[in-house]
Formats: structure tokens, C-alpha cells, sequence
């Protein structure tokens, strides 16, 4: 049995099929990425498993569980983290607020003991705090733990992002363009995390990305969509001679 | 300036981080412990409302500004508060009892309040608050066999552990204080654990509080019962302050002065909520003195600048007319509002932190350090 696996997935908007009937496997400890020209249905895909939109018909299963109609808030306890195409940091609240946010799914502490912040609510709040601060360390986000979100600039906001998925101890992690918006040595640096995270980490990384040059550096398999119906499956250098990948990107 | 080596996680974590806290706190606190001994007996009674308001404040703020939900019933919850004081007071209820069921209760109605709001956003929720609010004014009118309807109700000096605690005297004002110190330590609390922080998280973006694995549900309903509680034990000692009680008290005009506290103060700090509810327990005296003083001094002015005292007279009535006339607390509420949301949308305590700033940063303070944004990333939100 795979490790995640999606099952005839569709989304509908009324008549426009934003995802067709995708199927697709991700196995233990690989990273697969999913091209594809705009609108293909990349996001969207994330956007289900994520359960931001119920699916119109299809199952999700994850660890042999079948994760289709669990509510939004369980995915993430689950182990399921994932970042945002465009950014969806806590804007007015420090770095490290936000980091402690990804946290929360391990967080055991009851209302009335936060109110009085008793010592097991304070032993909490240290150990997340030294599990957040392995996280900086691993992302070299030392010089920005007190600065407000808001003030930061966007490349910084992206790697913070990031930082916040893997505060949540992810088995897996879905990674929504994470080189969007981010100059070479940016793309450079996150292409080299993407590979920590699976070899130091052992965490399990679906990304959709355009970047080539990061798909090819980092990726075990390939998958690409175009107008919601997977094109190609297979190892980076197949699916871009694929003749279907081909013809929707250069329209032959 | 201050600069502060962090060694442990410590002190990321602890309430005053620095001595300086100590210093400037502690004067504070022996100023108001000795306040009923130096000041009139009427500056003393403005300071128990502003503990009442200030509390409401903090209610009010952990729900609008650290959860994002406005709301414009807040005087409802207020009024279950003091309605349930006064309902089993007559019973021979204990204060203390009758203090936490009126918290309580109010923190049940809460969260009942926050279960349909939970599918409305922005404009919507404040429309529903303020029919929740309407609703429960109503309620109050009509249940006669409880509330005494329009008649209203005399809620009996309190007594605490066989000693009367007039609600004029000192006792009062203290038990007042501490009752609004606990409630800002509890509220500080609340902030720096995980509930807090997802509070924080929901008013910043659903989305991703929900792709974190909080509950966003769960803690819109905990958020409005929280608040809810406070503003109910507020409700408590205010129905004692002012020992009687009716419908009429808890009109729409309150929750907007509960908006004002905060929006005064400053949204996003709990600084900003006592800051607010000093300001607007002094607009009152404010008033006062519009009506008593304000049109001798112009007429005054004007007869120095050759005015005859017919023309003096006549400006002495316009004036004293336009000071006294109904409706000018709500017209200074409006101008008060706009001025701040145009000038200075992080309120007072906005304000104090530039103050500070500057002369920590003197010479070197640039203007534009405060200045807003504008982002433009934001487009494609998901909902």
C-alpha cells in the first residue's frame, strides 16, 4: 500500500472541471512534484487534500486511513502540513508566534490551566519553544524571532512559511510553490532544505512548482497536469520529453 | 535604549521582562492602593468605572482584537451580568457565589451567541450582536416575573463575608481593582499559551489557523464565551456600583462606548483597553464642564474683544444651547471615532509607543517608522 494516495479525485465548479478523475500515489520518504501550465489544477489538488474544498467524488488515504471527509483542523494532526502559493503568514504577530501556531496539533494544555498558566502549561510552552528554535536553526532564521510578520520582507516571508509547516513535525508536507517569488540563490537555498527535509528530517514532500531547474534538482517522480487530467507520470527527465507535456507547454 | 539578552526560553515566556517594568508598574500600583486616601470621594467613584469599562475592554479586546469577531452586543452580556446579580441577590445568594454564577451565565450565553456567528464575517456578525443585543433588551422589558420589566430593579449593598461594602467606599474600589488586576493577568495568561496564540492566528487568517490544526470553530465559540464571562463579572459590579438597574441602561449607545474603549485605546493591546476606559469615563466630566463653564469663558472672551453685553448675552445663550443639547455625548462619540480611525488607527497606546520610540530613538526618530503598508500579494485569498 502507498504511503498517500489519491483516488479518481474531481472538483467541479459547476461545468468546469478544475480537477479530472486524478489519481496519483506518493510513496514513503520520496518527493514528487506536480507541473503543469496555469490553471492546470495543481493548487486545487492541494486545496482537497488540505480539505480547503470538499472533493466533488474521490478518496483520499493517508497511512491507510482514509482521510476524505476528515474535517479541515484534523489534517494537520495527521501529520499533513502545507504552505500557500501567496503567503498566508499571521501578518501582525511576531515570527515566533507564528512558528509556536505550527505547534498547536501538539498542544495538550485545557483553558483553565492556560488561564492560570500553571507549571505544566509553562513546561509546554518551553518545549515548544526549543522545538521551534531547532526549526530557525535549520532554516537560518535567527535574526527575525521578534520581528513582526508584516515588516518582513517576502523572501523571508517564504522561508517563515516553510518554517511554520515543519514546527508542526510533519510526516508529510505539501510545498505550494515554494520558489515562487524568490530570486536564484533564494531558489538555490530552498532547493537544498527540500532535500534536508527529506534525508535529515524524513519527512515525505508533494510540491507543485514551475521552477524547472528546482523540479529537476530535487524530485524523485514528476507528474503533469494539464486542465485537471494527469499528462505524465515518471522521473523528471521522461515527463519532460513526454510529446503530451511537450504540446501543453510549447501548444504544438 | 534598552537592549535585552535573552539567555533562556525563560524569557520569552515571563510577564515583565525587564526592570524597568518593575519600576514603572509598581509606582503605578502604590498610586492606585493609596487613590481613596488622597482623592475626592468623586474621582475615586470615576476610577471604580473605569475598572468596570476597562474590564468590558478586556473582554471586548480579546474578542475584536485578538480574534478578529467585532461585536456590538456587548452591553447584553453586561446586562446578564448585573441582572443575575441582582435576580439572586434576592435569594440571600453570597457575593461570591452570585459573582462567578453571573460570569458564568453569561459565558454559557456566550458561547451560545458564538455558535450562529460562527458562519458570519465583517458587517454580518455586528448585525447579529446587535440583534442579539436588541433581543436580550427586549427580553428584559417583557420578563416581568424576574426582571421587574421597565420598573427596573434595586440591587442591595453588597456584602461581603458579613461586612457591608457600600459601593462608595474605598472597599469597594479595591475589591474593583483586584477583580480587573486578575483579570489582566488571566488575560496575559491566555495570551502567551496556545489559545491565545490561536486567536491571534483566526483574526490573521482562517485559512492557515485551520491548516494548523486549530479548530477555528472551537475557538470563535471559546472566544465569545470568554468574553462574554468577563464582560458578565463586569456586569456584577457595575449593577452594585450604580444599585439600581433597568432596561434602559443597556441600549445600542453602550455597546458603542465599549467599541470606543477599545478603538480609543488601541486595538491589539490590553494596554489599549484600560487606556479607552479612561477616556471614556472622562468624557462625562467633559460634558459637565461644557455646560457649566464653557459659555461664561467665551462670553467672556468675547466682551475683552469689545463685544457689548447684549451681543455678550446672546453668545453666552447660544453657547450654553449648543452645550446642553440632547444627543451631544453621541455626536462627540462620532467625532471622537473618526477622528481616531483617520489619525491614528492604533489609538492611544499607539500613540504612547511613538512617544516612547522617539525619545528612546532621539535624534534619530523617523516618522515613517509607523507608517502602514500597503500589500498587494493579498489578492488571491482562499476564504
Amino acid at each position: 500500500m502507498s504511503y498517500f494516495r489519491a483516488e479518481n479525485l474531481s472538483l467541479h465548479f459547476g461545468g468546469l472541471k478544475a480537477v479530472d478523475s486524478v489519481s496519483f500515489a506518493v510513496e514513503k520518504g520520496e518527493i514528487l512534484s506536480i507541473i503543469g501550465p496555469n490553471g492546470a489544477g495543481k493548487s486545487s489538488i492541494f486545496n482537497l487534500i488540505s480539505r480547503i474544498y470538499p472533493p466533488t467524488s474521490g478518496r483520499i488515504f493517508f497511512e491507510d486511513q482514509d482521510i476524505t471527509n476528515q474535517p479541515a483542523y484534523d489534517i494537520a494532526g495527521l501529520g499533513i502540513a502545507r504552505t500557500f502559493q501567496n503567503i498566508e503568514l499571521f501578518e501582525n504577530a511576531t515570527m515566533l508566534s507564528n512558528l509556536l501556531v505550527g505547534r498547536h496539533r501538539h498542544s495538550t494544555t485545557r483553558l483553565w490551566q492556560e488561564l492560570l498558566f500553571l507549571p505544566s502549561v509553562r513546561a509546554g510552552e518551553k518545549m515548544h519553544r526549543r522545538r521551534v528554535e531547532q526549526v530557525i536553526e535549520f532554516l537560518d532564521l535567527e535574526a527575525y524571532r521578534d520581528k513582526l510578520i508584516s515588516g518582513l520582507p517576502y523572501g523571508v516571508r517564504k522561508v517563515i512559511e516553510l518554517a511554520r509547516a515543519l514546527c508542526s513535525e510533519p510526516k508529510l508536507i505539501l510545498l505550494d510553490e515554494p520558489s515562487s517569488g524568490l530570486n536564484v540563490e533564494e531558489t538555490e537555498d530552498m532547493s537544498f532544505w527540500i532535500r534536508d527535509m527529506k534525508t535529515e528530517l524524513g519527512i515525505t514532500v508533494l510540491m507543485v512548482e514551475h521552477d524547472m531547474t528546482l523540479v529537476n534538482r530535487v524530485s524523485d517522480r514528476v507528474i503533469a497536469l494539464n486542465y485537471g487530467r494527469v499528462l505524465a507520470m515518471g522521473s523528471p527527465s521522461e515527463v519532460q520529453r513526454h510529446p503530451d507535456v511537450v504540446a501543453a507547454y510549447l501548444g504544438a | 535604549m534598552r537592549f535585552l539578552f535573552k539567555t533562556d526560553y525563560e524569557d520569552d515566556i515571563k510577564l515583565i521582562p525587564h526592570s524597568g517594568y518593575v519600576v514603572s508598574y509598581g509606582i503605578l500600583l502604590a498610586f492606585l492602593l493609596i487613590a481613596p486616601f488622597v482623592l475626592s470621594s468623586y474621582l475615586v467613584s470615576q476610577l471604580v468605572f473605569v475598572c468596570i469599562y476597562a474590564m468590558v475592554g478586556v473582554g471586548l479586546m480579546i474578542l475584536t482584537g485578538f480574534t478578529g469577531q467585532a461585536s456590538l452586543g456587548h452591553a447584553a452580556f453586561l446586562a446578564i451580568g448585573a441582572y443575575t446579580a441582582a435576580y439572586l441577590q434576592q435569594y440571600n445568594v453570597p457575593f461570591p457565589v452570585y459573582f462567578l454564577a453571573g460570569g458564568l451565565l453569561t459565558g454559557v450565553v456566550g458561547a451560545l451567541v458564538g455558535f450562529p456567528a460562527l458562519r458570519l464575517t465583517g458587517i454580518y456578525l455586528v448585525i447579529a450582536t446587535i440583534s442579539f443585543a436588541f433581543i436580550v433588551e427586549e427580553v428584559l422589558a417583557r420578563w416581568e416575573s424576574v426582571t421587574h420589566g421597565n420598573e427596573g430593579m434595586r440591587v442591595k449593598t453588597l456584602s461581603l463575608f458579613g461586612q457591608a461594602v457600600p459601593q462608595n467606599g474605598p472597599t469597594f474600589y479595591y475589591l474593583c481593582l483586584a477583580v480587573l488586576t486578575l483579570t489582566i493577568v488571566g488575560t496575559l495568561n491566555l495570551l502567551r499559551s496556545p489559545t491565545g496564540r490561536a486567536f491571534v492566528a483566526i483574526r490573521d487568517s482562517e485559512t492557515a489557523a485551520r491548516s494548523m490544526g486549530v479548530n477555528v470553530s472551537l475557538y470563535k465559540v471559546k472566544s465569545f464565551a470568554i468574553s462574554a464571562a468577563i464582560t458578565g463579572l463586569a456586569g456584577v459590579l457595575f449593577a452594585h456600583k450604580l444599585s439600581f438597574i433597568s432596561p434602559e441602561m443597556f441600549t445600542l449607545q453602550l455597546s458603542i462606548e465599549f467599541i470606543i474603549v477599545i478603538l480609543i485605546g488601541g486595538a491589539f493591546s490590553l494596554h489599549g483597553a484600560v487606556l479607552g476606559a479612561i477616556f471614556l469615563v472622562m468624557i462625562d466630566p467633559f460634558l459637565t464642564y461644557l455646560k457649566d463653564d464653557l459659555p461664561g469663558i467665551i462670553a467672556g472672551i468675547a466682551a475683552t474683544f469689545g463685544a457689548d453685553s447684549i451681543t455678550a448675552g446672546k453668545i453666552h445663550g447660544n453657547v450654553a444651547a449648543v452645550a446642553s443639547a440632547n444627543g451631544l455625548k453621541g455626536a462627540i462619540y462620532g467625532v471622537i471615532i473618526v477622528l481616531f480611525v483617520l489619525f491614528e488607527p492604533l489609538g492611544l497606546y499607539g500613540r504612547w509607543l511613538k512617544i516612547k520610540l522617539f525619545f528612546q530613538l532621539f535624534p534619530l526618530y523617523k516618522r515613517a517608522t509607523f507608517k502602514r503598508q500597503k500589500i498587494y500579494v493579498k489578492s488571491e485569498r482562499n476564504r
